[in-house]
């Protein structure tokens, strides 16, 4: 049990691993002074007070090659700066400056550490011509194995995805889920029957988002459904991709859909292709086809940045029905005014659950909700422990609140 | 076999990443330096696709002689032409592919972004017509905005910068939140979903 609190302590950083001296500081008697980053010995000058607990120790969570240096002020008051100065162990005494801070710091991260050697720091407090410092132990900086600041984010992905994988078993084992009708999923047989009606083409655009990001794999799952009703009703399904991998993906899922609904021989390899990685040369080529081609239906599902506005207005002056999603928060203002129909961030990611109606997909949706519930919930309480350190006698309490910030 | 080993490799990677992420040593950071190299090799790879894709679709065109095909002449040509600077010249400052870059492409792609501002004057009118109540309060809620953003807004009335900041950081940082709360959560189920194998549109297919 000790050997297992000692192992966390090291990780934590809280502890200096075996080998290594403990920091102790030191007070000055002495007066240093320096100039640039030439080695430095203290020189006489006016005397002004050091400052005190002066401590070395290793920066904690983090891949080792730095220290932190931490100090109270001086006694004396309205110091100017202080300067941190280092030098190696053991060749104590040779120190060199390596940054002033303002008299207001409290420490300093030196950045800038070998995990094999050992250093010795000095904070010099200045103000005009004196100065007065004091000394750290040997201090030895090395990487950790976890990183604390992290374990918010740990526990509550951890909360999240117990409730979603609770959800998905439940739906294995055969128990019915409730989800809420969206208009824009709704709307996605409609607007292929639209096109086949018509007898002109639908524009699947997915964005400019890599293939990594959860837009662009949602986008490509909404595809694989509309691409499965477009090769039902014949429908020419176009779709134009600004990434190589994500081009790669949909002409796949296009293939496959077509051979699912046994109509192989209605999938047009030359429809599905790769345009530019250019931002905006995408949305060129993509303004006209839309103009050229006159689409009677428009997906922009995916992620977007500023060729969002363009890409939709231009979708709408063709006539065209206009379904977008994205999760790029930005730009959702601009479908919304735009098109007819706008999937709002974790909407696009139900569309495959809605769509193909599979009970895991289903589950993990259910599960998604009730992890909003606990986030509501920790949203509320974080709300209320902020208030109420703001009350006499009840500071302790943003300690609490303080776990809830991520670093 | 043909969709295990991609779901297992996913499996793996996934749960790689996920540990890799809380832990700060140079062995995990070694890690995600190899696997982020091999995302952009695997990208090299597709991009030659991508670039025959581009050659394909465009020569398709031109036999066919499809509405617009004097454009696939320019996207070819230019295709071409930047490929031929880029390898026999290079890419540094100066070069012929740096020139095209500096005083074509970016220029271009300047006056595309310019259309911008015409789109959103559209955008504009079609959101602040007051069809509805939701609309009305979105034409009044864009009215003080924009009226707080300018020395006028101050000089009608000193409150609506006020009102104006308030709007922005209370309801309007409120629901930008809950849209965020959603995607996060959103994006860990799509990843616990791609990873466990549930969701397998990636592969090209449910089966």
């Amino acid at each position: 049990m000790n050997l297992m609190l000692s192992l966390l302590l090291l990780a934590a950083g809280m502890v200096q691993p075996p080998g290594v001296t403990p920091v102790v500081p030191q007070q000055a008697d002495s007066i240093g002074q320096t100039q640039g980053s030439a080695p430095t010995a203290p020189p006489a000058a006016a005397a002004i007070a050091p400052p005190t607990n002066v401590r070395a120790v290793d920066t904690p969570n983090d891949g080792g090659k730095s220290i932190t240096i931490t100090w109270s002020p001086s006694p004396d008051k309205d110091v100017e700066f202080y300067e941190i100065q280092r030098a190696e162990v053991p060749a104590a005494g040779v120190f060199t400056s390596l940054d002033k801070v303002v008299g207001t710091e409290r420490s300093y991260a030196d950045g800038n550490t070998d995990d094999a050697k050992q250093y010795k720091y000095r904070v010099v407090a200045l103000k005009g011509a004196g100065s007065g410092y004091a000394e750290t132990g040997a201090a030895r900086s090395y990487p950790q194995w976890f990183n604390f600041n992290l374990l918010n984010i740990l526990i509550c992905t951890v909360v999240v995805s117990f409730l979603i994988l609770y959800f998905i078993y439940h739906a294995r084992r055969g128990k019915e889920f409730f989800i809420r009708r969206i208009a824009g999923l709704d709307a996605v047989e409609e607007s292929v029957g639209r096109a086949t009606e018509m007898g002109k083409p639908i524009v699947f655009i997915s964005g400019i988002g890599s293939a990594a990001q959860p837009s662009t794999i949602s986008a490509m799952n909404i595809l694989g459904e509309v691409a499965k009703k477009t090769a039902q009703y014949s429908t020419a399904l176009i779709v134009p991709n600004s990434d190589p991998v994500v081009y790669t993906i949909a002409r796949e899922m296009v293939k496959e859909a077509h051979t699912k609904v046994g109509r192989p021989d209605t999938y047009r390899a030359d429809n599905v292709f790769f345009l530019t990685q250019e931002q905006f040369a995408y949305a060129a080529a993509v303004d006209g086809i839309m103009v050229r081609e006159k689409p009677a239906t428009i997906f922009m599902l995916g992620w977007f940045a500023a060729e969002a506005l363009i890409l939709a207005e231009t979708g709408a002056t063709t006539g065209a029905i206009q379904i977008a999603g994205t999760d790029a928060i930005y730009q959702l203002p601009f479908f919304i005014t735009a098109c007819d129909y706008t999937l709002i961030g974790e909407e696009l990611y139900a569309a495959s659950a809605y769509l193909s109606r599979q009970p895991l997909l289903i589950g993990s949706l259910v599960g998604q909700d009730y992890g909003k519930l606990v986030v509501l919930i920790a949203v509320l309480l974080a709300s209320a422990l902020y208030l109420l350190s703001a009350a006499r006698g009840l500071s302790g309490l943003s300690v609490v609140w303080n776990w809830f910030s991520i670093g | 076999m043909q969709r295990t080993i991609p779901l297992t490799i996913c499996l793996v990677a996934g749960l790689v990443m996920i540990v890799q992420f809380f832990i700060p040593h140079p062995v995990s950071v070694g890690l995600y330096s190899v696997s982020n190299n091999w995302m952009r090799i695997i990208a090299s790879f597709a991009l030659v696709l991508g670039a025959g894709s581009l050659i394909i679709h465009h020569t398709i065109r031109l036999q066919r002689r499809q509405k617009g095909w004097p454009y696939s002449i320019v996207t070819l040509v230019g295709l071409a032409v930047a490929a031929v600077l880029g390898l026999g010249w290079g890419l540094r400052t100066g070069r012929p592919e740096d020139i095209i870059y500096r005083n074509i492409q970016v220029p271009l792609g300047a006056a595309m972004f310019s259309i911008l501002a015409f789109y959103m004057a559209s955008a504009s009118y079609r959101a602040f017509r007051a069809r509805n109540k939701e609309a009305t309060i979105l034409l009044i809620a864009a009215f003080v905005v924009m009226l707080g953003s300018v020395p006028i807004g101050t000089t009608i009335w000193t409150k609506i910068p006020i009102i104006s900041e308030w709007v922005l950081t209370v309801p309007n940082m409120a629901a930008k939140r809950a849209i965020g709360f959603g995607i996060a959560l959103g994006s860990i189920a799509t990843a616990l979903k791609i990873i466990l194998g549930i969701e397998r549109g990636w592969l090209g297919g449910e089966k």
